[in-house]
Parts: C-alpha cells; structure tokens; sequence
C-alpha cells in the first residue's frame, strides 16, 4: 500500500501527516507535488491542512485547478481512499468531490482547539476501527470551518449514512456549545456517496502520538489501513 | 476590444453571516442604529478582450461560474463598462 500526502503551496500539515504514516504507522508514503498529476502507483491520497494559494478567493478555490486534483479524482474513481484535512476538506469541497462548502466561523475566530468528535458511522473505510458513537479527541486549527450545505443536501448526508463525525462533548453529547464553529447539525466530517472520500476539519495527524497528547486519531489511519488490505485480499 | 467587468459576489441570502452582523454592531455602536442589517461580499474589477459586449458578458459568466464565486454559497453579478 502506497500513500501520497498532496501538497500544495502553502500546505502546511504535510509532515505531520508523512510522519505519522511513516515513522508511527510504518506505511510507505510519498510527499505529492501538486504539478503532479499521475497518482496512478498510489492507494490512498492525503490532502494536508494549511493555507493552498494564501486562501486566495475562498478556501480551496484555486487548489482546486492544480494538475495534481486530476490524479485525485481518478484515484477516488477507482475506489482508492482520499482523506482531506481541513484545508483539504475545503479543497475537495471546492472540487466537487464531496457536496457543501466551509464557511467562516460563526464566532470569527480561528479556533485552535482540542475538539471531541462523536463517530456517526462505522460503515467506512475511515472508520472501520472505531466502535459506534466512539468519542474521539482531535484537535482543530481553522477560521473557516463552518460546514454548510442546502436542506436537501443535509437530508441525503443523513439518510445516506453519511456524517462520519460530529462535533461533540467529551462524554459524547452533541451540543451547541461543543460544536466551535457554528457548522450545520454539527457536522465535523462527511463522505462522498461511494464512500471512499472523507473530508473533516479536525486534524487527526495531531492526535496519532502519546507525546502529542492523544492518540484517538490512529482510529482513522487503521481504519484505512485495515480497509486497503481487505481491498488487496 | 477591451471591457471592464465589475464583478459583486454575495453570499447567498439563506446563508448566516458574521461579519457583516459584527460589522452592523459596530455601525449601532457608532449611533448608526437605524442600520437594520449588513451583508458582506467580494468585488472584483476584471479588464479583458473581447469581440463584442455579448462575448464579454459569456466569458465573465462563466468565469463566475467557474472560479470566481462558489454556488453552493455565492449569488453573483456584474456590470460591464464598454470600451474606454
């Protein structure tokens, strides 16, 4: 299994990510320049949290045309697994890979947070792992990650099982005061129809280290992991 | 031939927005309380080539479309100034 951590400029989460792929996860990953189309050798994309373009125009709007999201397209055509972080949701947002858009916080602050996130689904290869409602702590660092998306978008997220993550309390709750950034229903993270692209503003590369305070988010790369080698079997 | 476009992009009407309610608390602070409500938005000047003003009004369009605002959140619109 090969992984390819995109990286746009101004990117700025790649080495957190490659590091806890490589180094924790003894998974082979290479860092993507996003001039590269040809993700053809890889399994899996990561889109890494940052700032792609100076989040010229809107968040992800430019990325979006870089040579590289052609390859990612294609890869998620043909079932490979893409995860977008933060930045990344943005930009898979923009491309129309996953349906809604991010806003600016509703408080108008760029929130650098540990957040609670309560998994809505097991039914996913970013979540294979997790038990059903299993809280997991995971930090946020954004000023535009207000999920928004029209009713009949919402509705179909839901009756198709498809929020991964809510923002919640540390006991699991879903409550307006542990969502912090005003997205709708609460929505932390959310999948494509076929399943095989997550895209969430909390940052699971931060939380996948004992010394980094956490480790609830190797829930999402063994899940993936585990998901990949079920595909190879 | 060349146009200018002046291009006015809003969020779209359903869609909460902070900081114009902030930038209206701060007029109500000012004593503009007679504001009832601020909406902010993006304006883009674009110069460009064109045969006619019908080609210049396609081409922004799609570029509206395309780029310059999103429509799952954006309305757009824009005002096309002829040659100088």
């Amino acid at each position: 299994m090969k992984w390819a951590v995109i990286v746009f400029p101004g990117t700025w989460s790649e080495h957190d990510c490659h590091h806890v792929l490589t180094a924790r996860l003894e998974q082979r990953a290479d860092l993507v320049w996003h001039k590269d189309a040809d993700l053809s050798g890889y399994d899996a994309a990561v889109l890494p949290g940052g700032f792609s373009y100076g989040d010229y125009l809107r968040t992800g709007a430019i990325a979006r045309f870089s040579p590289v999201m052609e390859g990612v397209a294609r890869l998620a055509e043909r079932g490979g697994l893409v995860i977008g972080i933060c930045n990344g949701f943005q930009i898979l947002c923009e491309a129309g890979l996953l349906p809604g858009a991010l806003l600016r916080n509703d408080n108008l602050q760029f929130r650098c947070i540990d957040t609670y996130l309560r998994t809505e689904t097991c039914n996913s290869p970013f979540t294979n792992q997790a038990t059903s409602g299993q809280v997991l702590m995971t930090p946020i660092s954004h000023g535009e990650g207000r999920f928004y998306a029209d009713a009949a978008t919402l509705a179909r997220l839901n009756a198709e099982d498809r929020v991964a993550f809510r923002y919640c309390t540390p006991d699991g709750r879903v409550t307006p005061e542990a969502n912090p950034n005003g997205s709708l229903e609460h929505i932390a993270g959310i999948l494509s129809e076929r399943r095989n692209v997550l895209g969430m503003m909390p940052h699971p590369e931060r939380a996948s280290e004992a010394l980094m305070g956490g480790e609830d988010g190797l829930v999402i790369w063994r899940s993936m992991i585990n998901a990949m080698q079920a595909a190879r079997v | 031939m060349t146009y200018l476009a002046r291009v006015y992009i809003t969020l779209r009407p359903d869609i909460n927005d902070p900081q114009g309610l902030t930038v209206r608390d701060g007029l109500h602070s000012l004593g503009f309380g007679h504001v009832a409500s601020v909406r902010a938005g993006k304006y883009l000047e674009l110069t460009l080539a064109a045969d006619s003003e019908t080609q210049a009004s396609e081409q922004v369009t799609q570029m509206c479309r395309r780029l310059l605002a999103n429509p799952v959140i954006e309305d757009f619109r824009f005002d096309l100034l002829p040659p100088a």
